[in-house]
């Protein structure tokens, strides 16, 4: 394929040329926006050889958008001249094929192809079977759930303790499936663990659920109702994910904690992660010192990706707010919606009582249990309302923060290179001085300090190369998984809103006969 | 701003009142409506083949002031105490559209001109339903009156409909506005004397019960039904600043979800004021006109109270030998408006019931053919948005694939 051929295989990681790199990685992003920019064909925008033509892309965008219909994207592609039959038919092969498959392992093993022992194949269907191939070898690495939240102890020292059951092909871990108990700390305590090691790398490292003391107080004295059944479902749910994130992500998969946490049977209980330790001031000072310094730093960067990729990920975060402020809003209002039309079938019902005409009563105490049943529909909807999406929003708020995190571990990595660097400058300054002033003893010290300085230059512009590049690859990683994640969710809500229209559609024709029966 | 409302929408509008023009002696509509700041100018028509009227064919603009004169005056009439006179057309409420505008109008450095577009083009959907409604109600008040076999004939009714000055004149001023205000006053406590009347005829006292009954009940219905239907359009609301928001997002946007959103949005919006339409509008109709249902019956039961009062008096004066004639006299009239009006009573009312079971029906029926109607339109929709997403995420992730072979 023509656009293939022409993409430079993917950089060795810490690779010290980083021109092919970022090329490709700019090839890469400006795909993924082209696809996502109002484009609703996006097979033949794909096709597309990038920067060559500037002008194909205009002319198929016009023709995509007028396209509505799933099935006419094959048509359109072929209508464009650059392509050839060949790879429409292609393409509806692999899409048969990816239908069989779950979103989350494809985004896995296109991760573990971050190989140096791939190859490029000159023909098509070389090179797909051979992606097949890998596909199959790692379909299915990795499942983890959190289940069966359970309450144990009681009053003001009981916790949850939720389920957390693995199932897995990997070599590493001992079985095969297995499960452990953990309570909420246990998982705070192992993103403490993570960040500690990974952030300085560069590392995007997903953040666990936000605590909530009066959430969790209103469990712990036991009071039995939906609000705090709602809130120890909801932080299941978020725990779930959080783990999914974790185990998707390839580095950190690896890390012994995370094995530790999945497969050890008792965890020694994590401390640091209560609010009102002294672990916890201690951090809620370091993050005010950090906010600090955060505004001073500005890295005068060669690279504008890094640059234009904060901009965006903080130009998003604020998108996604806004969103969620109203989903929150739409949340609510479907929930008084509800509320109120169960009142107003109990005074329908009402209604049809003290009607006299026996078929308009009858129609309208029918017409009051539709729109009970109707209620009900609402109320669902309001759960999937918040469950798929405000979560979903709320959760990539979080990660966006961490994404904001990792620039920012970046940018001071580069800024204790500069200090290096003015530091080192500062000692050859003295050094030349005192040449100059002629003291050889302390020139003999000058002259080590200024190899030892030169000795940390040169590793702090090494770990920012490094950081540099592991961000880099990180942010693509997870800008994959995050178009991935609001699809898919975006499809469970679609068919959510589908069925309770279906049902929709049941209630009221079941009424329509009647009504059409008063006589 | 100027409305006009075509037949279509006529059609679609008559939704309350069934089959009111079936007299084509004297036929009447209101083809035309003018808006402008607070009053509303409806043109009506009159197309007639009656020879009490001047011309065959004739319009003139009214306000709605005159509507409630005209009301007023058919009420005022002693000739019909006996009959069920159609209630009067609630007065035009731009009132929460144009704070829904102002609102807009105030917000508008916030949001994206999109969405600003798209509230827009909401509102004035919105504001030009409340003027369908209006204008609907208007021409139903008039259509009723024209059908009536006695009302129609009445000479105000028929001033309404010819002179083409400016009515003004006749309307009431100050002095008589107040008047009125202390009559309903006085009113309301008659109702209160007069329910507690030993009822003779077993047919008025069974209404009297059903309808005080009925009309507490169809007043707590209209009240919680505008309640939903609110919620609803809440809903609709905030779907349209979710669309908007994601338009704006430009990483993980695409038409397909858009479309999904505005489709969601319309659905929402349109069934909510679907149902605004139909359930709460024959709700709050019937509602009016339970009321004037009831004001027939008190003022027969005035009459029954007179009546019972010129017995007292009757023989208060045989036993003092004094204006025993007068007495006799006040006594006839009194009975004979009481059976007057009982006769002409019960006719009203049994004519009342079987128009109300008959537009109820009709209006529940269309109601949940257009809920079908709807549910499955968002269905295709949806089912197809989801087919489009679907296959989008699978090429997406192998587009993935390929870039990094």
């Amino acid at each position: 394929m023509a656009a293939s051929s022409r993409r430079n295989p993917p950089p060795l990681p810490g690779a010290e040329n980083q021109d092919p790199l970022s090329e490709m990685a700019d090839e890469d992003s400006d795909e993924g926006e082209d696809i996502f920019v109002g484009n609703s064909n996006p097979v033949a925008e794909a096709f597309q050889p990038d920067t060559a033509n500037g002008e194909e892309p205009a002319d198929l965008f016009s023709e995509a958008e007028t396209s509505t219909a799933a099935n006419s994207y094959i048509t359109n592609s072929k209508s464009n001249g650059v392509h050839s039959d060949n790879e429409n038919d292609l393409f509806a092969e692999v899409s048969v094929e990816l239908s069989m498959e779950n979103p989350s392992t494809t985004a896995k093993s296109s991760g573990a192809e971050f190989t140096p022992s791939l190859t490029l194949s000159a023909t098509q269907p070389e090179s797909m079977e051979q992606l097949e191939e890998e596909k199959d070898e790692d379909s299915f690495d990795m499942e983890v759930a959190v289940t069966n939240p359970e309450k144990i102890g009681d009053g003001m020292n009981a916790y949850m303790a939720y389920k957390v059951s693995t199932r897995t092909t990997l070599p590493m871990f001992r079985n095969r499936t297995f499960s452990v108990w953990r309570r909420f700390s246990d998982f705070l305590g192992l993103y403490e663990k993570l960040s500690v090691k990974h952030s300085l790398n560069g590392c995007i490292i997903p953040p666990p659920p936000e605590k909530s003391v009066v959430g969790m107080t209103k469990v712990k004295v036991g009071k039995d109702d939906s609000s705090s059944a709602d809130f120890v479902e909801r932080r299941r749910a978020a725990l779930e994910r959080y783990l999914q994130r974790v185990v998707c992500h390839p580095s950190l998969l690896q890390d012994p904690d995370v094995r530790e946490f999945l497969e050890r049977d008792e965890l020694p209980r994590a401390v640091g992660t209560h609010t009102l330790s002294g672990a916890g001031f201690l951090k809620m000072i370091n993050r005010a010192s950090d906010a600090v310094s955060k505004m001073t730093i500005k890295i005068s960067d060669s690279d504008a990706w890094f640059d234009n990729k904060l901009q965006e990920v903080e130009s998003e975060e604020l998108q996604l707010r806004k969103l969620h402020a109203v989903v929150d809003s739409l949340v609510n209002h479907r929930k008084e919606l509800c509320g109120n039309t169960a009142v107003f079938a109990k005074s329908m019902a009402m209604l049809g009582n003290s009607e006299d005409n026996t078929a308009l009563s009858r129609a309208l105490s029918q017409l009051a249990e539709v729109e009970d049943k109707m209620e009900t529909l609402h109320q669902e909807q309001a759960a999937s309302d918040f469950f798929i999406l405000a979560e979903l929003l709320a959760d990539y708020i979080r990660l966006l923060g961490a994404v904001r995190g990792c620039f920012e571990q970046r940018m001071k990595t580069w800024q204790r290179w500069q200090e290096a660097q003015s530091t080192l400058q500062k000692k050859r300054e003295v050094e030349a001085k005192l040449l100059w002033a002629n003291k050889p003893d302390k020139l003999q010290q000058a002259k080590e300090e200024i190899t030892e300085w030169e000795g940390k230059v040169t590793q702090y512009e090494r770990d920012f190369d490094r950081i540099s590049v592991t961000v880099r690859k990180e942010f693509l990683r997870f800008e994959k998984e995050k178009s991935n994640d609001f699809k898919s969710q975006i499809v469970k809500y679609l068919e959510s809103l589908l069925q309770s229209q279906q049902r929709h559609v049941k209630f009221w024709e079941a009424f329509l006969p009647e009504a059409k029966a008063i006589a | 701003m100027t409305s006009t409302i075509d037949d279509s929408d006529k059609e679609k509008a008559l939704s309350v009142s069934v089959d009111l023009n079936n007299d084509t002696s004297l036929l009447i509509d209101i083809p035309d409506a003018l808006c402008e700041r607070d009053k509303v100018k409806f043109t009506v028509h009159t197309k007639t083949t009656l020879s009490s009227f001047q011309k065959p064919d004739f319009s003139v603009p009214r306000q709605h002031e005159d509507f409630i004169w005209l009301h007023d005056a058919l009420v005022e009439t002693e000739d019909y105490a006996g009959l069920i006179i159609p209630p009067a057309p609630p007065k035009p409420d731009f009132e929460s559209p144009r704070e829904k505008m102002h609102k807009l109008g105030e917000g508008e450095a916030t949001m994206t001109k999109e969405e600003y577009t798209k509230m827009k083009q909401e509102l004035e959907a919105e504001y030009l339903a409340v003027f369908k409604k209006t204008v609907q109600v208007h021409e139903v008040f008039l259509q009723r009156l024209s059908s009536h076999p006695i009302l129609s004939k009445d000479r105000n009714f028929q001033i309404f409909l010819e002179y083409d000055q400016d009515l003004s004149v006749r309307r009431k001023n100050a002095k008589e506005t107040f008047g009125s205000f202390f009559k309903n006053m006085v009113k309301s406590a008659d109702e209160v004397i007069i329910s507690g009347i030993k009822e003779v005829d077993d047919f008025f006292e069974q209404e009297k019960t059903f309808l005080l009954d009925y009309s507490s009940k169809i007043k707590d219905s209209t009240a919680r039904a505008e309640k939903m239907t609110r919620s609803h359009k809440n809903v609709a609301d905030d779907y349209i600043h979710i669309s908007s928001t994601l338009n704006s997002l430009s990483v993980d946007d695409n038409t397909a979800l858009k479309k999904c959103k505005y489709k969601s949005v319309f659905l929402e919006g349109r069934v909510a004021s679907d149902q605004e339409l139909k359930l709460t509008e024959l709700l709050r109709y019937y509602m009016r006109d339970i009321q004037a249902a009831k004001d027939l019956l008190y003022r027969r039961a005035r009459t029954l109270a007179d009546y019972e009062n010129s017995n007292k008096a009757l023989d208060k004066a045989r036993l003092k030998s004094k204006a025993v004639a007068a007495a006799e006299e006040q006594q006839q009239q009194c009975l004979q408006r009481f059976n007057k009006l009982s006769e002409s009573g019960k006719r009203e009312l049994t004519s009342f019931k079987g128009r109300r079971v008959v537009a109820f029906r009709k209006n529940l029926i269309e109601m949940a053919e257009l809920e079908i109607k709807h549910a499955k339109v968002g269905q295709t929709g949806d089912s197809l948005l989801i087919d489009i997403l679907l296959s989008q995420l699978k090429v997406y992730l192998w587009m993935y694939f390929k870039a990094y072979l």
